[in-house]
C-alpha cells in the first residue's frame, strides 16, 4: 500500500474562488492510502514546495498528488521538489483542477465535486505508479538550418560563432532570400544589398558553415539531439567545385527568353544563370526546363565556352545523409500574387505591379538599372497609386485573402512613396489605406515624414477598381474622410500584397512533425514564453515562417533561435523521457502492428529463443522498443492486439484505474 | 417609433440580410467600387455603419436605398464578407412590408421582365417596381 500525500492548490483565487478547496482536501483525505491531505494558497511557491517536502519527510510518503494547474505548467516543479526528498519524481501525479475545473465551471458545488473526482483518479493512478529512471541520449553537435534567407543566415552565423557546425539547406541556387531582392530598408533607407551581402560572404567563408544550395530536405528521421536528415542536392548540371562563377556561360547561352525570377519576371535571363552578381555560392545553374541542350540535345555552347570544364549535362540529383542535434525552420515567405482580384487589374494591366516588383523597378541591379520606368512603355510614371492591405485582413470566410495583417506593408509602402517623391518630385503619389500601422522604433516618425516632408497623399479608403484606357490607369477609389469617390488617372498602380508562408513550409513541417496554424505559419511552443521553439523538441523557428515580421524582428528572432540551439548543442547528453513503451515478450504475437504505427521507427522485430514445454526451445518473432528513440506517444499500445505493448507511467492498468475511480460514485 | 418596435425592425433587417455589421473594418472598398455613388446620399459603407448605430429611420427614409443598383459589386469585393447590398435589400423589404399590399400579381410579371436585366437583379428590381 502506498502512503500518499494530497496537496490542493488555491492558485490565489484562480481555483479557490470556484472550488471549495477545504472540502476537496477533506474528501480526498478519506481515500484509501492517503495519509496526509491539505490545501495551500500557492503550491508552486517556495513555501508551498517546502510544505510538500516536509510532508514527504514527516509522513514517509511514497506517492504525491498535487491538485493544481495543468501538468504542463508545474509538473516538473513538483517532481523536482519531491526528488530532493529522495522520492522518485514519477511518483508525483497532477490532477488539473484549474484548466479542467475552476476556469471552465461557474457552479461551486459542481466544480468541487469534479475536483474531488479528478483527485480521486490521480490517487488511483499513484497506487499503481512505479519509480522510473530516465535514460540518456547523446547529442550530435551540428545544426541544420532550412532556408538561407536573412533569418537562416543570421541563425547559422550565430550558431557557428559559438563553435558548432551548421548546414544551411537552400532550395534556390543562392542564399540571400527575399532581402536580396529588396532595394532599400526602412526606416533608415540603407541599401539592403549593402548590409546583406557581407553576411552572405561571412557564411561562405565560415569553415563551420556548409551551404547546400539548390537542395531540399528529403526526409527527417530521429529525435532531438539525434536527427538523421536526407538532403537532395538537385542536379544543377554544373560542377560546384570547378565553377569559378566567371559568368561567360551566362553571357554566351543562346536561350535568352527565360523569365528572370530574381527580377520578378520583369526581364529575362539565360537558361544557364547566376541569379545575381553577389550570389553565394557564385556558381552557375542550368535551368533544365529551358536549356536547348537538355531539350533537344543540340547546343552545348556553355560547355564549349567554360574554361574549367564545369558543365556536366549528365549530372544527377544526389542524396546526402547528415546527422544533426537540432533543426531550425527558416523557410520564409512569398508575397501573394494578386491574380484573384480582377478589379485591381494585376492580370490584365502591365502597369499594375506588386510591391516586390516595384523594389526591382527601383533597384540599381534591377531590369531598369534603378530608374523608375513603368513596365508597359518604359516611361516615367507621373502619378503613382499605392493600394494597401491587398489580400490581408480578410474575413476568415473570404476565400481570396488572408485573415492576418501582413505587418510590413505600411512601412515599405511609406518607404516606396518617400523614395519616389525624393527621386522624382514631379510625381504625385497616393496611398490608399485602411489603417496605417507603424508600431516600431522610429516607424511612425518615418511615416509622418512621408506625409509632412515628402507630400505623399495618404487617403483613408480603398481602391475599388483599376481599368486601363489608352495607357492610362483609371483608378476609382473612396475617400472616406471627405465622403467622396475619387477618380484618378494613374500611370502606375502598386499593390501591397499579403505575405504568405513559402509553399514548401507545409511539407517540411510534416517531415519535422512540427505543428502549423491554419495559415501555414509554424506554431511556437508558447506564444509568449517560448516564441522561437516548436512544440516538437529540437525544432526551432526563425523568421517569417513563424509569422509576418520585418527585417530587424527577423534578425532578433534568428539570433534567439540560435541561442536556443546553442543551449541544446552545448549539452553532451540529453535526459530521455522514461515514459516509453515496453513490450512483454511473452505476450507478443509478432504481428508487426506496433512497428507499422510507430511514427519514430523505435520498434524492431527479432527472432528470439524461448523455453517451450517439455524442455524444448521455441523460436518466436517478438517486438522490442528502442527507449532512446521512443517518444512515448502510445500509438503502439493501442495498436497491439495481444496487450503486450504498454507505456511506462501510463500503463493500461493505471489508465483503467483512473477510469474506474472517475466512474465510482 | 417606440424603442421596442425599432429594435424589432433592426433585428428583422439583420436576420433577413444575414449580415454581421460588426465584421466591417471600415476599409471603404464597397464605396470605392459602387457605380451608383454619385446618385446616392448615403454610400455602401455608411449603410453598414448606420445599421450598426441603429439609425434605421434615417436610412429607410433616404432615397439612397432605391438608388442602389443591386449590382452586388460591394458584396463581391468586400474583404470582410459584410455584404452591404444584402443589407440594402433587407431595408427595402422592411420599408415595403410596413406599407402593406406589397405583392405583385402573377399576370403583371411578364410585362415587367426586361431581357437585358441580369437575372440576379430581377428579384431586387421587382421590389423596387412595386414600392
Amino acid at each position: 500500500m502506498q502512503r500518499i500525500g494530497v496537496f490542493i492548490c488555491h492558485c490565489g483565487t484562480n481555483i479557490a474562488a470556484t472550488v471549495d478547496v477545504k472540502a476537496v482536501a477533506e474528501a480526498l483525505g478519506r481515500e484509501p492510502g492517503v495519509v496526509f491531505s491539505t490545501d495551500y494558497q500557492y503550491m508552486c511557491s517556495e513555501s508551498g514546495q517546502t510544505l510538500m517536502r516536509d510532508a514527504i519527510r514527516e509522513h514517509k510518503l511514497s506517492g504525491v498528488v498535487v491538485c493544481s494547474c495543468s501538468p504542463r505548467m508545474h509538473e516538473a516543479t513538483f517532481r523536482k521538489a519531491a526528488e530532493k526528498e529522495g522520492l522518485n519524481p514519477y511518483m508525483v501525479e497532477i490532477a488539473n483542477i484549474r484548466e479542467q475545473v475552476s476556469w471552465i465551471h461557474k457552479d461551486v458545488a459542481e466544480a468541487t465535486e469534479k475536483a474531488i473526482i479528478l483527485g480521486r483518479a490521480a490517487i488511483a493512478k499513484v497506487h499503481l505508479n512505479k519509480p522510473l529512471t530516465a535514460g540518456e541520449s547523446p547529442v550530435t553537435k551540428r545544426a541544420l538550418v532550412i532556408g538561407g534567407g536573412i533569418a537562416g543566415i543570421q541563425t547559422a552565423l550565430d550558431i557557428a560563432e559559438a563553435g558548432f557546425e551548421v548546414d544551411i539547406v537552400e532550395k534556390e541556387p543562392t542564399i540571400g532570400g527575399k532581402m536580396a531582392q529588396i532595394d532599400k530598408t526602412f526606416p533608415t533607407l540603407d541599401c539592403a544589398a549593402c548590409i546583406l551581402t557581407p553576411k552572405m560572404v561571412d557564411v561562405a567563408q565560415n569553415d563551420k558553415i556548409k551551404i547546400f544550395s539548390y537542395s531540399e530536405v528529403e526526409s527527417v528521421k530521429g529525435f532531438v539531439g539525434n536527427f538523421k536528415v536526407a538532403i537532395r542536392k538537385k542536379a544543377r548540371f554544373v560542377d560546384e567545385d570547378k565553377c569559378t562563377g566567371c559568368g561567360i556561360c551566362t553571357e554566351k547561352c543562346p536561350q535568352k527568353k527565360v523569365p528572370n525570377e530574381f527580377n520578378m519576371g520583369l526581364d529575362t535571363r539565360r537558361a544557364i544563370y547566376i541569379p545575381f552578381a553577389q550570389a553565394v555560392p557564385k556558381v552557375a545553374t542550368i535551368d533544365a526546363n529551358y536549356c536547348t541542350m537538355m531539350k533537344t540535345g543540340k547546343c552545348g555552347v556553355c560547355q564549349k565556352v567554360c574554361g574549367v570544364g564545369a558543365i556536366d549535362y549528365k549530372q544527377q540529383d544526389v542524396i546526402v545523409e547528415r546527422e544533426y542535434g537540432a533543426i531550425v525552420a527558416a523557410t520564409g515567405f512569398n508575397p501573394m500574387k494578386p491574380t484573384q482580384y480582377d478589379e485591381l487589374g494585376y492580370s490584365t494591366c502591365e502597369d499594375v505591379v506588386t510591391s516586390l516588383e516595384l523594389e526591382r523597378l527601383m533597384n540599381a541591379a534591377g531590369p531598369t538599372a534603378g530608374t523608375l520606368l513603368r513596365p508597359s512603355d518604359k516611361k516615367h510614371p507621373h502619378t503613382v497609386v499605392f493600394v494597401q492591405c491587398v489580400g490581408s485582413r480578410c474575413d476568415a470566410e473570404n476565400e481570396k485573402g488572408k485573415p492576418y495583417c501582413s505587418k510590413i506593408c505600411c512601412m515599405y509602402t511609406a518607404k516606396h512613396a518617400m523614395l519616389i517623391r525624393e527621386k522624382y518630385p514631379d510625381t504625385e503619389v497616393y496611398v490608399f489605406y485602411i489603417d496605417v500601422r507603424t508600431p516600431g522604433k522610429n516607424f511612425d516618425e518615418f511615416y509622418r515624414r512621408a506625409v509632412e516632408q515628402y507630400g505623399v497623399h495618404y487617403v483613408k479608403g480603398q481602391v475599388g477598381k483599376v481599368v486601363e484606357d489608352n495607357g492610362v490607369l483609371k483608378v476609382q477609389a473612396s475617400d472616406l474622410l471627405s465622403g467622396e469617390q475619387l477618380h484618378i488617372d494613374a500611370d502606375l498602380v502598386v499593390l501591397a500584397t499579403a505575405v504568405e508562408p513559402d509553399k514548401s513550409a507545409r511539407s517540411i513541417a510534416t517531415m519535422l512533425t512540427a505543428s502549423m496554424d491554419t495559415n501555414d505559419f509554424f506554431t511556437e511552443a508558447h506564444a509568449k514564453l517560448r516564441p522561437v521553439e516548436s512544440p516538437t523538441a529540437g525544432i526551432f523557428l526563425s523568421g517569417v515562417c513563424q509569422g509576418p515580421k520585418d527585417i530587424p524582428e527577423t534578425v532578433s528572432q534568428a539570433s534567439a533561435a540560435a541561442a536556443k540551439v546553442i543551449g541544446l548543442l552545448a549539452k553532451d547528453k540529453l535526459t530521455c523521457n522514461p515514459c516509453v513503451a515496453e513490450s512483454d515478450e511473452l505476450l507478443c504475437n509478432g504481428c508487426s502492428s506496433c512497428e507499422k504505427v510507430c511514427p519514430y521507427g523505435a520498434i524492431t522485430y527479432a527472432d528470439k529463443e524461448f523455453r517451450g514445454p517439455n524442455r524444448t526451445t521455441l523460436i518466436r518473432r517478438v517486438a522490442s522498443v528502442n527507449p532512446a528513440v521512443c517518444q512515448g506517444c502510445g500509438a503502439c499500445t493501442v495498436a497491439c492486439p495481444s496487450g503486450a505493448m504498454d507505456l511506462k507511467g501510463f500503463s493500461n492498468r493505471q489508465i483503467m484505474a483512473e477510469v474506474d475511480a472517475i466512474c465510482k460514485m | 417609433m417606440s424603442h421596442d418596435k425599432k429594435q424589432a425592425q433592426l433585428d428583422e433587417i439583420l436576420a433577413a440580410s444575414g449580415v454581421d455589421v460588426r465584421k466591417c473594418m471600415r476599409c471603404g472598398k464597397c464605396t470605392a467600387t459602387c457605380p451608383a455613388f454619385d446618385e446616392m446620399e448615403y454610400h455602401p459603407h455608411q449603410f453598414v455603419y448606420m445599421v450598426e448605430k441603429g439609425q434605421i429611420d434615417k436610412l429607410a427614409a433616404s432615397p439612397s436605398i432605391w438608388q442602389c443598383l443591386s449590382c452586388f459589386a460591394c458584396m463581391e469585393r468586400c474583404p470582410r464578407q459584410v455584404e452591404p447590398a444584402k443589407l440594402i435589400e433587407a431595408v427595402r423589404l422592411s420599408v415595403i412590408r410596413a406599407k402593406g399590399a406589397n405583392h405583385l400579381k402573377p399576370e403583371e410579371i411578364p410585362a415587367l421582365l426586361d431581357a437585358d436585366l441580369p437575372q440576379q437583379a430581377i428579384t431586387s428590381a421587382f421590389r423596387k417596381y412595386s414600392k
